[in-house]
């Protein structure tokens, strides 16, 4: 966009981070090698560079994490609770003290700019270990009896959108009902998860209370296949969830998944037009759209079609992408290039099957990977842009005509994560909300995440919640 | 949504259009109609759009270009029963030449005064280019006959002010008589003549976001050159979120009908940084059209100095202080 007010690139600094050349598995409170010495390099999808060598975990350290974590298990769990909220409290503040460093450590990592980084992840990461330090010592009035216990060793897999915050999401109910953890980032980010690793070191947590293996997806399955796990939890994709239910089937394993989405995003004719405008934006091109409560699908109300899509392709104009360090860049890079290639190819489906692509224009980067923010319209129920997750900055829009067509398409969807519904009529939010079959919706915003708010899906999006009272659940005996 | 609600024609490319909304001011209903067929503003997202834009990172160039910017668009503005004719011509000299160690400071837009001191600052700012503007129409509680307010706006004309800033009557607004309020700035316009007119909300009055999209509809359909927040003399006066829902009201306007209106915040922006947050508003929202004196203003009096400061900084690196700018 050239404009006589060309805003002056304005990067956060990098010296604020310090990357160690390589970085070991995090085990019984020590860093140490794989069993087999094996490693893997982890890139900037930005510039393609690379950070740094990481450990890559096999079964064998796979086992060595579990029976730390069962060791520490009975002097952690025994604690009590208030004693458990003082270690989490303590995380929480080193976080914020951190904040800037671990913002630009993930924003190096993701590709995510730094602007969601600063005031979005680290936020809420701190928020999550603030909350749950909070229910610590005090499960007895969380609704499941008096003393509820915790179930054992959790081995929690998470994936690489937002690693540091799904890594909260998880660790923070954990430790707070007592549970120790053996936790699995994804190998295209396994940084901050490492950095906390530090972090729980700083805090002074017990040694096995928490383990970090970086490594692939083999490392993961061997988690969960670990006969010394107690509880499963896994964020991902639709794929893998299936695939962690059969191998646990038969087992007393206790899980949660939390899967794809396909989240509608509902605007009624009598919407505050600017703000549905800014929902949209937010809803799909937040994080480059790799968010599974993204509002890919926008259904319109065919009497508002034309005026929403030139607000949202004029607002889409104006969306700085590059150099995610930037402060203000809007838009930063596809966290890798197997990520790009599967995002180009469904959209390479969407245009043989004819829907109509427009794209922002916007000059991408020569280095790393990238992809300019996208919609397609005289899309139909029919096209696969419409029913498979991108996981891009894809967005689909069909129109309806009624409030019941609107719930009826939003509902036809395999997956139920999230929706959104613009109105300024009252009445309307609470009914169409009544009948959206999606575990999170959103009126008037979208994308707005708390930890006193519980999350999850509905049908192939997964089961079980996570966050609020709701998310001590998935890691209480009851 | 009704008949009468603008909706843009998404083929029009902007400055395009050509609408016509004559039949909105027809009679009070229809205009009741028309202002409130208006899309919603939902207010947890206006004010969240604004803050994240306030989240901009203007550095180096792009900083020196938005302080030179914003400079020459301040209605550099002094409204005090205490005015004289010498606070007045200091205040001028001040317009002229904001910066006496920096002859490369741009000029600010205009100088604004009461009518009574309009003349004095015409005289003092004679060939300089920098505008005379006028609050006029009983400012700023704007409570009296027309007959009165058309004599305040006669006064100012003929004492040499080139721009008029009316107020509207809040107390017509509010209970509904909008073609009051139409009317009544329509006949202001007419006694304008070729001054520009600014028609000042009093944002803080209308309290809503709903209230102030329709006080901008209106006040554009009457014919205002400028759509203005607020006298400076309320509790709450420009502010980030009001500003961007008249920017969008401009932008709006403009692809409707072809028309292009200024937009000028009033009150309560001090610092730089301020300034520079509501120029990125008018970036991101109008666009670079609207970043010029004559369709952007700052209604503010102690703004200059942290702009100054600022600059001087920029220049040389260092902070000099505010005995290094001038106190009028």
């Amino acid at each position: 966009m050239a404009s006589a007010f060309d805003y002056a690139p304005a990067p956060e600094s990098r010296s604020v981070v310090d990357i160690a050349p390589s970085y070991g598995l995090f085990i019984d409170g020590e860093f140490t090698d794989a069993a087999d010495g094996k490693v893997f390099k982890t890139v900037s999808p930005s510039t393609e560079e690379v950070l740094s060598e990481v450990a890559r975990a096999g079964t064998e350290d796979v086992d060595r994490a579990v029976k730390a974590a069962r060791r520490a298990f009975e002097k952690w769990s025994a604690l009590p609770g208030s004693e458990r909220a003082k270690y989490l409290f303590r995380i929480a503040r080193i976080i914020q003290e951190r904040s800037r460093e671990l913002a630009v450590l993930e924003t190096l990592d993701n590709g995510k700019p730094i602007k969601e980084t600063r005031d979005a992840d680290l936020p809420l990461v701190a928020a999550h270990f603030f909350y749950y330090a909070g229910w610590a010592d005090k499960l007895d009035h969380a609704g499941y009896g008096q003393n509820p216990r915790p179930l054992g060793v959790a081995g929690q897999v998470i994936p690489w959108n937002f690693p540091l915050l799904m890594l909260a999401w998880k660790i923070a109910p954990a430790l707070a009902t007592g549970n120790t953890v053996v936790l699995k980032p994804a190998e295209t980010t396994p940084l901050s998860a490492l950095f906390f690793a530090d972090i729980c070191r700083q805090a002074g947590l017990p040694k096995g209370v928490v383990n970090i293996l970086t490594g692939y997806g083999d490392a993961g399955a061997a988690l969960v296949e670990h006969p010394d796990v107690d509880k499963v939890a896994f964020t991902g994709s639709t794929a893998v969830g299936k695939a962690i239910a059969r191998q646990i089937a038969g087992t007393d394993k206790k899980a949660t998944l939390e899967l794809g989405g396909k989240g509608a995003n509902i605007v009624f004719d009598d919407a505050p037009v600017d703000q549905a405008v800014e929902g949209i934006v937010t809803g799909i091109f937040f994080n480059q759209g790799q968010v599974c409560c993204a509002g890919s699908r926008l259904l319109v109300q065919e009497s508002v079609h034309d005026e929403v899509l030139h607000s949202l392709k004029r607002r889409l104009s104006t969306l700085r992408l590059g150099d995610p360090l930037d402060k203000n860049t809007d838009i930063g890079a596809i966290n890798s290039a197997e990520q790009l290639s599967r995002i180009s190819a469904l959209v390479e489906t969407g245009e043989a099957e004819g829907a109509e692509r427009w794209s922002a224009p916007c000059e991408l980067p020569s280095a790393g990977y990238w992809f300019a923010p996208t919609l397609f319209t005289g899309v139909t129920q029919a096209h696969a842009v419409a029913r498979d997750e991108i996981f891009g900055p894809v967005l689909s829009v069909l129109t309806f005509r009624t409030p019941d067509e609107a719930v009826a398409k939003a509902n036809n969807s395999q997956y139920g994560l999230s929706a959104g519904i613009w109105t300024e009529k009252g009445s309307r939010i609470l009914a169409v909300a009544n009948k959206l079959r999606a575990g999170v919706i959103w009126a008037n915003t979208f994308n707005k995440f708390d930890p006193t708010s519980p999350f999850g899906g509905y049908k192939e999006s997964g089961f079980g919640r996570e966050g609020g009272r709701h998310g001590l659940e998935a890691y209480l005996d009851v | 949504m009704p008949t009468t609600a603008p909706s843009p024609e998404p083929s029009a490319p902007s400055g395009q259009g050509g609408t016509s909304f004559a039949d909105a001011t027809a009679s009070d209903s229809a205009l009741r109609r028309f202002l409130h067929g208006l899309p919603g503003v939902d207010t947890v997202g206006l004010e969240a759009r604004a803050a994240s834009l306030g989240t901009r990172s203007i550095k180096t160039t792009a900083k020196a270009y938005a302080i030179d910017l914003a400079i020459s668009m301040i209605d550099l503005t002094t409204l005090e029963g205490a005015d004289t004719p010498g606070k007045v011509r200091a205040l001028a000299a001040k317009a002229v030449n904001p910066d006496p160690t920096d002859r490369t400071t741009p000029r600010t837009a205009a100088v604004c005064v009461y009518p009574d001191m309009a003349a004095t600052a015409a005289a003092a700012l004679a060939g300089s280019g920098v505008k005379v503007a006028s609050v006029a129409t009983a400012f700023p509680a704007g409570r009296a006959a027309l007959e009165v307010k058309l004599a305040d706006v006669r006064d100012a004309v003929a004492a040499g002010a080139d721009e008029i800033d009316m107020v509207i009557d809040r107390g017509a607004f509010l209970s509904g008589r909008y073609l009051k309020v139409h009317e009544e700035i329509v006949a202001v316009k007419a006694e304008c003549g070729s001054a520009r007119l600014k028609v000042i909300f009093e944002t803080g009055e209308l309290s809503t976001y709903d209230n102030i999209r329709r006080a901008s509809w209106l006040g554009m359909l009457a014919g205002a050159d400028f759509i203005k927040t607020s006298t400076g003399k309320v509790g709450t006066n420009a502010t980030p979120a009001n500003t961007l829902l008249m920017l969008e009201a401009v932008r709006d306007f403009r692809e409707q009908t072809g028309v292009q209106i200024g937009v000028k915040p009033a009150g309560g922006i001090r610092t730089s940084k301020d300034a520079i947050k509501f120029l990125v508003l008018v970036n991101e929202t109008a666009g670079e059209d609207w970043l010029d004196n004559h369709w952007f203003r700052f209604g503010a009096s102690s703004l200059l100095n942290d702009l100054l400061m600022q600059r001087q900084k920029l220049s040389t690196g260092r902070y000099s202080g505010p005995d290094y700018v001038t106190v009028d």
